[in-house]
């Protein structure tokens, strides 16, 4: 059920919230997070689906804002709904006029109570999501460089140019099962590696952030070659006298190769944002070891 | 191991860890369980991600199979029963793997067969010589195997290691589990033996210990200063269905009781563990088992029903000796309750209520820690007429959750006080209970992780809780009838009544 309130405040929009969950006949409901989206019109609907599928896992306080044009006089507008395929709450923002370069002044009444804040930047992303107004009320701070509206690679580098404990990208997301399956194909031959590869299309921040990670792992050279994609094709891992190597033409399957075993087909599927959005929601401390990735292809990049 | 792995880091926490190269031999691949729940728990493992690439499953039955059948039978119950959406690109990744070894259990040439397909695997998937056999047979068939295994160097475990998991019932007495046990062990060390009790998920056990262990709100008043009793429930709605030839002569007790309420019972009641590492763990629940005192009149403190036919949940249902293949005169309990008080400080005059039964209400596992009443009510008569006892019910299945009862004002001018429950939930679509418990236990044979499951002395200790209990039953007759559809016989509301107490309406 969605209600919706026009030219309203925060404190409406509260009393209203309560009110739809008496009416729905369960007064106490076991949220975990508040999750802010900020988002503009034109994404929204996707973002908050999203949103809604990844709550199924961490009952959530959803919090959608889209900031229209700032003339005008200030209006702020809401449409709430509980339930409905989320296991929690949505409240759909949209504001207009001068408030919307005071949108956290609308949110921060609504979140929930003593429990953790993410917000995240389905497409655009502010340069410095920890300075953001909005970006400050949250202890994790979500981006995706490769949902960028233009300029993907300038959008990575921006963000690991301002990391701030907290802040992590789903372009990093979308790496860890190719991560989890370097680690274990690792394992099967317990060999150094001398040198690496990542195979991607020309603009993949994941790419990036894949070579950044290894090179700071593995402390070796990390080749950067260009594919027709789809995302990431292929990671080699160079040893003395062998390789081991990860093959996905096809952006679902792909084949393993490690030293003195056959080769091997492995699922290994490019994943919805629901998924990866759910991923992130699984750990709300600051994750080290992007912060050390980010660091490392920093100097990368600096090294030209 | 050897060296340090590079790309693990201990703080990278969203690295899974994926089992090494292996492989899985299932004994029984025909029968239900394989396809409702090992199938697509194996299929949900790859689709997580979990498996390790070349993994290989091997079925093993009495059947004119090709291995193109034996994966058609895999595809089916995989796109039937599996909980994760079913992808292509996870079933080419699977399907290679698959391979069928027809046979009978005491046939030399199938063993020799089987040995020669794992030892082909190992050469076209990788799996490197590790294999785990599942058992998914009837207990009867156990020492065949197993001798068979160890007869044809399928046991051996050189540079790779090779693990067996069984399924309860482990034995159907004290005497029977120490023949069990005395099969397997003499095949398998302990630590390569994993037993499975699928009611009770890994999922589910860390949900207990970390609501007792990681809250300072409930541990203080989880002794017999505030606690008045525990109630611990699995009921299930249906019937006996079609397993009728492993089911009579078992009963309620020995399927139910004897290894799932009672380890729920020992995960609610025992000390805090050292550490959360299996050992540990164990050590405490065997403190609680050991602790375990029967009542002196079994008469007026157990109590066992039968289901008669009635209406369940809208549905005519017949009579359990009415059900195919059920002897007339079977006097096998389909529903049983007993108290146990627990001989330790903390849990001194606390009696602990199990019951299970068949044919309930409605399909429901919790455990109900009931508390004594405030010492003193400020209040009149009037106003706590519908007070009861606080409540904390740590749901099992299905919604995995917690409940909490307490005494609220009624709004209005008078002052009235009345029950209401607080619920929580564990997440949504991901708290699917009984498949989760087969990917995790699956995951943590192919890890070699030491498991939460009960490891022989734990299954002996329950056995000798239970074996003079179902002496008493045997001598003194038929079971009492219940309806199917209602909450169980009389004598069990009898036995509560005599102690002042009611069970709760699950």
């Amino acid at each position: 059920m969605a209600t919706e309130l026009t030219d309203t405040n925060a404190a409406a929009i509260a009393v209203e919230l309560l009110r739809a969950r008496r009416n729905a006949g369960s007064p106490a409901m076991g949220m975990v997070l508040t999750l802010i989206v900020d988002t503009d019109e034109a994404g929204a609907s996707e973002a908050l689906d999203a949103a809604r599928d990844a709550s199924t896992e961490h009952p959530a306080r959803i919090i959608g804002v889209i900031r229209g044009r700032s003339t005008g006089r200030s209006q702020v507008d809401a449409e709430i709904s509980i339930g409905r395929q989320a296991a929690g709450e949505t409240i759909l923002l949209r504001l207009r006029g001068e408030v919307t370069e005071h949108a956290e002044s609308v949110v921060l009444p609504l979140l929930l109570p003593d429990s953790p804040v993410v917000i995240w930047w389905p497409s655009r992303a502010p340069a410095d999501p920890a300075r953001d107004p909005l970006g400050a009320l949250a202890r994790r701070r979500i981006t995706d460089c490769a949902a960028a509206p233009r300029n993907k690679q300038a959008a990575l580098s921006t963000q690991c140019a301002t990391f701030s404990d907290g802040n992590t990208d789903l372009a990093w997301t979308r790496l860890t099962g190719w991560r989890a399956l370097l680690a274990a194909a690792w394992e099967e031959s317990h060999t150094k590696v001398i040198a690496a590869e990542v195979t991607a299309e020309r603009v993949s921040p994941s790419a990036d952030l894949l070579r950044g990670w290894l090179s700071d792992r593995l402390k070796v050279d990390v080749t950067r070659r260009t594919s027709r994609g789809p995302g990431i094709t292929s990671v080699r891992l160079m040893t003395r006298d062998d390789e081991i190597s990860i093959n996905r033409p096809d952006g679902r399957l792909a084949v393993l190769s490690t030293p003195g075993q056959p080769d091997r087909p492995v699922a290994l599927k490019r994943r919805q944002v629901a998924e990866l959005l759910a991923e992130e929601l699984r750990r709300l401390d600051n994750d080290n070891v992007y912060e050390a990735t980010v660091k490392r292809l920093r100097k990368l990049e600096e090294a030209g | 191991m050897t060296a340090r792995n590079p790309l693990r880091d201990p703080q990278d926490r969203r690295l899974p860890r994926i089992a090494g190269p292996c492989g899985l031999v299932i004994f029984g691949v025909t029968g239900d369980l394989s396809r409702k729940k090992l199938m697509p728990a194996v299929y949900d493992l790859a689709n997580r991600g979990l498996l390790p690439p070349g993994f290989a499953l091997v079925g093993f039955a009495r059947r004119e199979w090709a291995s193109q059948d034996f994966t058609q039978v895999v595809h089916d119950a995989v796109k039937q029963y599996s909980r994760t959406p079913f992808r292509e690109e996870v079933w080419e990744q699977l399907a290679e793997g698959f391979r069928f070894v027809p046979g009978d259990f005491s046939d030399d040439d199938a063993f020799d067969t089987l040995r020669q397909t794992i030892s082909e695997l190992d050469k076209e998937r990788g799996t490197n010589g590790n294999h785990a056999f599942y058992l998914s047979i009837p207990p009867r068939f156990f020492s065949t195997v197993v001798g068979q295994l160890k007869e044809h160097g399928l046991a051996d475990q050189q540079d790779a290691w090779r693990r067996v998991v069984v399924e309860k019932p482990f034995g159907s007495d004290l005497g029977t589990a120490r023949e069990l046990n005395a099969v397997v062990s003499e095949v398998f060390p302990p630590e390569s033996v994993f037993r499975i009790d699928h009611y009770l998920g890994k999922e589910t056990v860390q949900n207990i210990l970390a609501v007792r262990f990681a809250n300072a709100m409930f541990e203080p008043i989880w002794n017999s200063n505030y606690v008045d009793h525990v109630q611990i429930t699995m009921a299930e709605d249906i019937g006996i269905g079609g397993r009728a030839g492993y089911y009579d002569g078992i009963g309620a007790a020995r399927d139910v009781i004897q290894n799932h309420l009672l380890q729920l019972m020992a995960l609610i009641a025992m000390e805090e563990p050292i550490s959360f590492d299996a050992r540990h763990l164990r050590i405490e629940k065997q403190k609680v088992l050991e602790a375990v005192q029967l009542p002196r009149r079994l008469d007026l403190y157990t109590a066992r029903g039968q289901y008669d036919e009635g209406w369940a949940g809208g549905i005519k249902v017949p009579g359990y000796t009415a059900e195919p293949d059920i002897p007339a005169d079977s006097r096998t309990e389909t529903y049983a309750a007993i108290r146990l008080e627990i001989g330790n400080a903390r849990w001194a005059n606390v009696p602990f209520y199990l019951r299970t039964g068949k044919r309930l209400g409605r399909r429901v596992t919790e455990v109900a820690v009931v508390f004594k009443r405030a010492p003193h009510l400020p209040f009149g008569d009037s106003a706590i007429e519908s007070l009861g006892e606080n409540a904390l019910v740590i749901r099992v299945q299905p919604d995995e959750g917690i409940t909490m009862r307490f005494g609220s004002k009624v709004p209005g001018t008078a002052m009235e006080i009345r029950d209401v429950s607080m619920d929580f939930a564990y997440g949504g679509s991901f708290v699917e209970s009984s498949p989760e418990a087969y990917e995790r236990l699956l995951l943590d044979v192919l890890l070699g992780d030491p498991p939460l499951f009960p490891q022989h002395e734990e299954v002996e200790l329950s056995w000798k809780i239970l074996d003079p209990i179902i002496e008493h039953w045997t001598r003194k007759g038929a079971p009492q009838r219940y309806p199917a559809g209602t909450w169980g016989p009389e004598a069990a509301d009898a036995m509560l009544a005599r102690d002042g107490r009611v069970w709760r309406r699950p």
